[in-house]
């Protein structure tokens, strides 16, 4: 289905990420498959354990083999499969191409090299240039994402920031190598909601003035609504629902993001009990069969015990995977 | 407001942690600076209301949870619980005390003991406070809690290791209400869980208040679930408390410079809303060795010269709320 039309920048066909553990296999990521357009947000939104880092990781080929696997699928970068290319070749695509900022800045910069240190460093690897050069680089991105006086914070260790000020470090050093394509895992969570919207802004700002495209992952809906073009729902290792931004919110089509949508407290207005989805995330070592979500699913039919519902298409542009939609009922 | 009602009542609250440099910031001669993470708070709860306190990390919020129980003694202020002063209670007068206000904590990964099992966990406080004397009377009081919250009573001999974040809040809760307490304080209690348990946790906490009567000082840094679960609200920066009232009111016209900020910066869950923006200017300002006047002062969009020098005392603005601003 990814037919790699030259403006999608990644296609996920089919991607599955296995992990063989002590206990049994755990399939982590089942059959993912979405494009990104070029210039474009696509939020991967879900609970946590439900896939989305690990779709992310495996994009960067940072799955460890053992214990991971990927059996099926294929990731498309600019129209190459990324699950093709040799170590020296991945090598020069990450940092260069794709570059990934983490949720926790604290643990994904290291605490014994200064800021100007671990940034230059990518820079004179990938970009070959010489230490003063690169040191002036790093200056010019520590402005750009809004470190004050970067003269001064250049030769400051990662412990010297404020949690806000590290996740700009961490977009610094992510944007240094001028990428196309930016991954963001949960890079907000960690932060508080007022520190939260200035790096909000800051990172859709980046991306507009870049052109760059960028996957945000992202357990919040309230960011995939202000920071999103396109949205993928993951519940348990599958996309359950995917389409645009507007349409997701509001005509969501799989029980599942009904189910988010009405569990989330409100800032105007105030009802007295939420609707939240009954039941717990399904045990991912024994998954149910059929559709991971029949048991927690008010709509459960027989059918839903026995298969897994494929994604279709509704509307235009928006896909749900619910056997609710086969019978062209909705 | 009839002192009848007020079920706990705070006055001056204060904590300063005195922070001692190492030796060599000794040798050099510096001096000890002061923490002031809790810096002279007043509020109440009345009988049977969820009272909110809201503000990012930092502020204050869990180390007021601590006062207010006395886990750790205030450097000045009181606390009236029931009209009495809890801060002269003794220490046998302080455990009948601790029988009325409860605690749930965020983290119920750490709050529980993984050794003891869920028979255990919940008779335990029964035990300490002498509410019921043979193990049948024990055994069926927990089943009885465990129903409450939720949770099958085939759980009743499992560890905590053998169940889901959102059913050890659940557990966490439950071990709360072991003692029949009038006051339940939450720090936090829903923000480790996902979307979809967190709204069943808030369900039950407005479940077990309609059932219990119980009155709750709920604190959490997600303003939506502060909307949701509170009555009143108090929004708290860097040790002080900047704005108090009803919470409709409080959400729908914000007075205080810093709660108009922390509102414009929520991302809603629905794109037709404004998108979040920061109305501040520069990141939150230290605890430590602060300068007088307002907090907010260098951030403020509103500031004005008395702002640097006099710290604005809260005062009624009517209809229930209190707002600490110069320039409102």
């Amino acid at each position: 289905m990814a037919e790699t039309v030259p403006n999608t920048v990644l296609a996920l066909d089919d991607l599955t990420v296995r992990f063989h553990l002590r206990r049994g296999d755990l399939t982590a990521v089942d059959g993912v498959s979405f494009a990104i357009e070029r210039g474009q947000t696509f939020g991967l939104v879900g609970e946590s354990g439900s896939g989305k880092s690990v779709t992310a990781k495996a994009i960067m080929r940072l799955i460890p083999d053992p214990p991971g696997e990927i059996p099926r699928g294929r990731i498309l970068f600019e129209g190459s499969n990324i699950l093709d290319k040799s170590n020296a070749e991945m090598r020069g695509l990450r940092g260069r191409h794709i570059a990934m900022v983490f949720q926790e800045p604290m643990s994904a910069l290291n605490p014994v090299f200064t800021v100007c240190d671990q940034i230059s460093d990518a820079l004179r690897t990938n970009l070959g240039l010489s230490k003063a050069e690169a040191r002036e680089r790093v200056v010019e991105l520590l402005s750009l994402v809004g470190i004050p006086s970067p003269h001064k914070r250049l030769d400051s260790y990662v412990h010297e920031f404020s949690g806000g000020m590290r996740q700009r470090v961490m977009l610094a050093m992510a944007l240094s190598c001028n990428p196309g394509f930016l991954i963001a895992d949960e890079p907000t969570t960690a932060l508080d909601v007022t520190i939260q919207a200035t790096i909000l802004e800051l990172i859709t700002g980046m991306i507009e003035r870049l052109g760059m495209s960028l996957l945000f992952i992202t357990h919040n809906l309230g960011v995939v609504a202000h920071a999103c073009d396109r949205v993928g729902v993951m519940y348990a290792s599958h996309i359950v629902e995917l389409g645009d931004k507007k349409e997701i919110f509001a005509h969501p089509q799989h029980p599942y993001t009904v189910g988010l949508l009405h569990s989330i407290p409100r800032l105007d207005g105030q009802a007295k009990y939420l609707t939240p989805i009954s039941g717990s995330v399904c045990n991912m070592m024994e998954p149910p069969a059929g559709c991971k979500f029949h048991p927690r699913c008010a709509h459960a039919m027989d059918v839903c015990r026995r298969e897994i519902p494929k994604l279709k298409e509704i509307a235009p542009g928006h896909l749900a995977a619910c056997h609710l939609h086969d019978r062209g009922a909705a | 407001m009839t002192a009848a009602d007020t079920l706990l009542s705070v006055k001056g609250l204060t904590k300063h942690f005195t922070l001692h440099g190492d030796i060599y910031s000794k040798l050099a001669g510096e001096k000890t600076q002061l923490l002031k993470a809790v810096d002279g708070i007043d509020f109440h709860i009345r009988r049977g209301e969820t009272l909110g306190l809201v503000g990012e990390s930092g502020c204050g919020k869990s180390t007021t949870a601590r006062l207010v129980t006395r886990l750790i003694e205030p450097t000045a202020g009181q606390v009236t619980l029931k009209n009495q002063n809890l801060l002269a209670f003794s220490r046998k007068r302080l455990k009948e005390a601790r029988k009325e206000v409860q605690l749930v904590f965020q983290d119920p990964y750490s709050s529980l003991n993984p050794r003891k099992t869920i028979m255990h966990i919940l008779s335990r406080p029964m035990e300490i406070h002498g509410l019921a004397r043979s193990w049948a009377e024990k055994r069926e009081k927990v089943l009885e809690l465990l129903r409450r919250v939720g949770l099958g009573i085939e759980h009743i001999d499992r560890y905590p290791h053998e169940f889901s974040g959102g059913q050890r809040q659940r557990i966490a809760i439950a071990r709360a209400l072991s003692v029949d307490p009038e006051l339940v304080i939450g720090d936090e209690p829903v923000s480790a869980l996902d979307v979809s348990i967190q709204a069943q946790i808030l369900n039950l906490f407005r479940e077990l208040q309609q059932e219990l009567g119980l009155t709750y000082l709920f604190i959490a840094h997600d303003l939506s679930v502060i909307r949701h679960i509170s009555d009143r609200v108090a929004v708290m920066y860097v040790g002080k408390i900047v704005e108090t009232g009803p919470a409709a009111a409080l959400f729908e016209r914000p007075l205080h410079p810093y709660t108009k900020a922390l509102l414009a910066a929520v991302p809603e869950a629905d794109p037709a809303k404004p998108p979040p923006r920061l109305t501040l200017q520069g990141e939150v300002s230290t605890p430590i060795d602060p300068p007088p006047g307002c907090r907010l002062c260098g951030r403020c969009p509103r500031e004005s010269n008395v702002c640097a020098e006099i710290t604005p005392p809260l005062v009624d603005v009517g209809d229930g709320r209190q707002v600490a601003c110069h320039n409102l």
